[in-house]
């Protein structure tokens, strides 16, 4: 190695040198995986970047990337840099007025849209980006009659980049050249469960570092694939699909479009998957949907290998010594279910599976490791490039987030919050010292925001909640929503759950039924319904509900700390809490404040005793068109584990 | 009220209609003695999106089925391309470039989305049933030309995710983007849409608009639909006719046939004070 990989362009021609015919990327395009060797990846990239200098990008230009997982919007990622600038990818389902604050906040002069739908987005606020100079797009379609003045396509930079590679081909090396370790890799904008979101930079030091050490970690290697199919402003994605990617030479995989993921998937059969808790849940959750409907004899195989696959498959795989009989009975139990249904779900050759961002329910967890599966669990965040702590082969368990990672120093205060200090630590938020001042101390020690503890026998670190949610209650009893809403969430007929208990004297919850599963339910039993409203207030449907939120309060009673934390009085929701109604984030985390002004006459309702409420809700529909929703919520009344506590409506 | 066919027209996004490509001259159509179109003659022009509106009743799609064929009038004479039609087939009216989509969905529910759009190609196909049987020679050629085709239309109309899936199994709003695509698998010069967004709520009305925009524009393909959603005939096309009881009572573009007071009165109601 002659170069020094300080960058991804370095990183980039190394690739080129070493893995040259192997392949880059893969996407799925008119029925047919169509893929790109690092050598033809090169060559589009760095016409790319040639077309940027042609537009006028100078060193230190921010460009946006708006689009949906595609070997071309990696490409730009990697061109951008090449030419000097730095790319802020953007949430792709993001509204037009975020996209206006995040375009406005970099002040970006560049952005490059995957298709119409972020073209208008770009153009409906143009207006307030005097900074903006030129859009270019990937998908022509519908953009025909638009005025080109400022937009040009893709493949239109590419050749005019192509074209004048004599003329800009001595900048373009001397810009990639002057990379350097502590220059700005990315900048991503934390999706923020409270506030404006910030700009995270990270440099170069903190991919590279993060990504070599991960990929050490966890043995990943050239030829292995994955599936690109989060969001690409998500930090995540970036790590997996470029840092790790271009550090050890893996191909990236895109899917067709986003509806397809679950059949691209199975048809690229990754070595090395990442998916958040939610999408194993809908998986298990389509699995059992589907298993019901199977005939007597397969359903009767499936349960009873299941519970085998309960039992020693974890142990299994982590080589515990598990019995003769035991064994022998899992190989069969492999040849009959096991592993057909892991080409199913498209996991057979996964190797390593991470999951992380919420807490995954147990019995997912040890569904999927059961079948053999190797998943494991992270916790991180952006301003960490990803990593504080991973799970080691071997070392899984569903209720820990694993030890510190390579080069990770961790340290709880006395508050109980955790702060970590590593590599990969970003530079700062973006032009908000003040913020990077109160998140970053002189040292280079970040508080991730997080209540937890270290295990003292295992030294895995275990997270109870976000810091600044964990309160009292009215009597001093600690309070932990979070806790109680994720058991909740582990019941397939629970989506969401919002629980509010600080500073009152008892705990209500905001529950949003899982469609899926409910409605499945419903036909089965042939209970007819016309709406989600209408479904989410039948009730049989309040009584399962009743049901589980019972379960859960006798669950949470035997933790003697948490046991404050009971739920007394609930609400099914007449609609499904959404990032576009500003009540998750795009990485679909609870923003409890918003919940609790918008909701402020059930939470009242809720506490006054009343048993029901009648209440009007403002939707906002995908194109930004806003609408009301009105609906009659019957409050219910959960059973709770008689200790000290009162009774709640007396 | 009716443009001469000399006159250059010029649509709201300045976008100028070329010529005439399908003349109605004179149109009667009867059931016995129930007259349900009465002596109706329009236009429709290359690269442009027409409307046909009116009340239930007033004798749309009687006209859609005329001009696909499907109904030959007792008087009045149907000029295509510059020719005067003769009574034809419906097949051989596909064969002159005239698809259409259907009101209730007329689709093989057992076979999957990309066969149904197969079935589109098939005036474009020419190959002998012995060779397509054995899947020789040019029959295979040909099937492969036709599927790159098909798979252009599957991904301009977002349906990749139901490729495999039988037609039967998908919900409303996907079966009618199905049928789209299975005419504009066909290529045609013109395409008849009936009541496109019959059925639907808010996000598929948007979704169908776009596509049928995007048809238009991308293609340049001519477009004449039948449809009740007044937001939605004004949005999307460039000129309307409006019917009452088998009349023709308006004919121009949307803005012009807005302020028609015959047109308010018959379809959208009558303003009071």
């Amino acid at each position: 190695m002659t170069e020094a990989l300080v960058s991804i362009p370095a990183l980039l021609a190394r690739n080129v040198a070493q893995f040259g015919g192997k392949p880059a990327y893969r996407e799925k395009e008119f029925g047919i995986w169509q893929s790109w060797t690092w050598t033809e990846a090169a060559e589009e990239i760095e016409a790319l970047a040639l077309g940027l200098l042609d537009l006028g990008i100078a060193p230190g230009d921010y460009v946006a990337l708006l689009g949906r997982n595609r070997p071309a919007m990696y490409w730009g990622l990697v061109a951008v840099q090449m030419a000097g600038g730095v790319p802020v990818p953007l949430y792709h389902d993001a509204a037009a007025e975020e996209i206006a604050y995040a375009l406005d906040h970099c002040g970006a002069r560049f952005a490059i849209a995957g298709d119409q739908e972020q073209v208008d987005k770009i153009q409906d606020v143009l207006d307030r980006l005097p900074g903006l100079e030129h859009t270019i797009y990937l998908d022509a379609r519908g953009l025909r009659k638009y005025d080109h003045a400022a937009l040009t396509a893709y493949t239109d930079v590419q050749n005019a980049g192509r074209s004048w590679r004599e003329r800009f081909g001595d900048e373009l090396q001397r810009r990639r050249d002057g990379l350097g370790y502590d220059d700005t890799c990315v900048m991503l904008y934390t999706s923020g469960t409270t506030g404006r979101p910030k700009g995270v930079v990270l440099s170069n030091r903190n991919i590279i570092e993060t990504s070599k050490n991960s990929s050490e970690f966890d043995h990943l290697r050239p030829g292995d694939e994955i599936l690109a199919y989060l969001p690409m402003a998500w930090v995540g994605d970036f790590i997996f699909s470029v840092g790790q990617a271009y550090w050890t030479g893996f191909c990236v995989n895109c899917p067709e479009s986003e509806d397809t993921m679950m059949t691209d998937l199975r048809e690229i059969g990754p070595t090395y998957y990442f998916a958040p808790p939610r999408v194993f849940e809908t998986q298990l959750t389509h699995t059992m949907i589907r298993m019901e409907d199977a005939g007597r004899i397969k359903k009767a195989l499936f349960d009873h290998f299941m519970a085998h696959a309960r039992k020693v498959g974890p142990d299994i795989l982590d080589g515990r010594p598990v019995g003769g009989w035991e064994t022998l009975k899992y190989r069969m139990g492999e040849a009959l279910v096991y592993g057909p249904l892991k080409n199913t779900l498209g996991l057979s050759r996964v190797r390593v599976g991470y999951t992380a961002g919420e807490a995954i329910g147990p019995e997912i967890f040890d569904f999927y490791r059961g079948l053999g599966i190797n998943l494991k669990q992270l916790y991180g965040q952006t301003e960490a490039s990803v990593f504080i702590t991973q799970q080691p082969d071997h070392e899984v368990r569903s209720d820990t987030v694993g030890v510190p990672s390579p080069g990770v120093e961790i340290r709880i205060d006395d508050s109980g919050e955790v702060f970590y200090r590593s590599p990969g630590t970003f530079v700062e938020y973006y032009k908000n010292p003040d913020s990077t001042a109160s998140t970053k101390d002189a040292e280079g020690w970040v508080a991730t925001g997080d209540a937890g503890f270290i295990e003292k026998d295992s030294g895995h670190l275990r997270i109870i909640d976000r810091a600044k949610d964990v309160g009292k209650m009215a009597d001093g009893r600690l309070f932990a929503p979070k806790y109680v809403e994720n058991k909740l969430k582990f019941f397939p007929n629970i989506l969401e759950a919002v629980v509010f208990g600080a500073d009152r004297e008892m705990c209500c919850a905001f529950v949003n039924i899982d469609l899926t599963a409910v409605g499945n339910w419903a036909e089965r039993n042939n209970i007819a319904y016309g709406s989600y409203q209408e479904l989410s207030q039948h009730p049989r449907v309040l009584e399962t509900i009743r049901g589980h939120v019972a379960q859960v309060n006798r669950s949470v009673a035997e933790d003697e700390m948490l046991s404050g934390c009971q739920v007394h009085r609930f609400v099914v929701l007449h609609k499904e809490l959404d990032a576009d109604d500003g009540e998750l984030t795009r990485t679909r985390k609870v923003r409890r404040r918003i919940i609790e002004e918008k909701y402020a006459d059930i939470i009242a309702a809720l506490y006054s005793g009343q048993d029901e409420i009648a209440t009007e809700t403002e939707v906002t529909y995908e194109d930004g068109r806003k609408g009301k929703i009105r609906a009659t919520l019957k409050i219910q009344e959960a059973e709770v584990v008689g200790d000290s506590q009162r009774m709640a409506a007396e | 009220m009716v443009k001469d066919a000399a006159d250059p027209i010029v649509t709201a996004d300045g976008r100028t209609i070329g010529d005439v490509l399908m003349d109605m001259r004179g149109i009667t159509l009867r059931f016995g003695g129930v007259e349900a179109i009465k002596d109706i003659s329009f236009d429709i022009r290359e690269g442009e999106i027409r409307a046909i509106i009116g009340p239930n009743g007033a004798g749309k799609s009687s006209m859609l089925n005329v001009i696909s064929g499907f109904y030959v009038p007792q008087e009045g004479e149907v000029w295509f391309r510059g020719e005067k039609r003769p009574p034809m087939k419906p097949y051989q009216v596909a064969r002159q470039g005239i698809a259409r989509t259907f009101q209730n969905i007329a689709l093989f529910g057992g076979m999957s989305v990309l066969d149904n759009v197969m079935t589109g190609r098939l005036t474009h196909m020419d190959s002998s049933l012995l060779s397509q049987a054995i899947w020789w020679g040019r029959a295979q050629k040909e099937e492969v030309e036709n599927r790159a085709k098909v798979e252009r239309i599957i991904d301009f109309l977002e349906i990749q995710h139901i490729r495999k899936t039988p037609v039967a199994r998908l919900p409303y709003g996907l079966k009618k983007r199905v049928e789209l695509a299975r005419a504009l698998a066909a290529e045609p010069k013109l395409l008849l849409l009936d009541e496109p967004m019959a059925g639907m709520n808010v996000e598929e009305k948007e979704d169908m608009s776009r596509f049928i925009l995007d048809v238009n524009d991308e293609f340049g393909t001519t477009i004449a639909l039948i449809e009740h959603d007044m937001g939605v005939v004004m949005d999307l096309s460039d000129r309307v006719v409006v019917m009452d009881y088998g009349r023709k009572i308006g004919d121009g573009t949307p803005d012009e046939v807005r302020g028609n007071q015959e047109v308010i009165d018959a379809y959208l109601g009558v303003a009071h004070d």
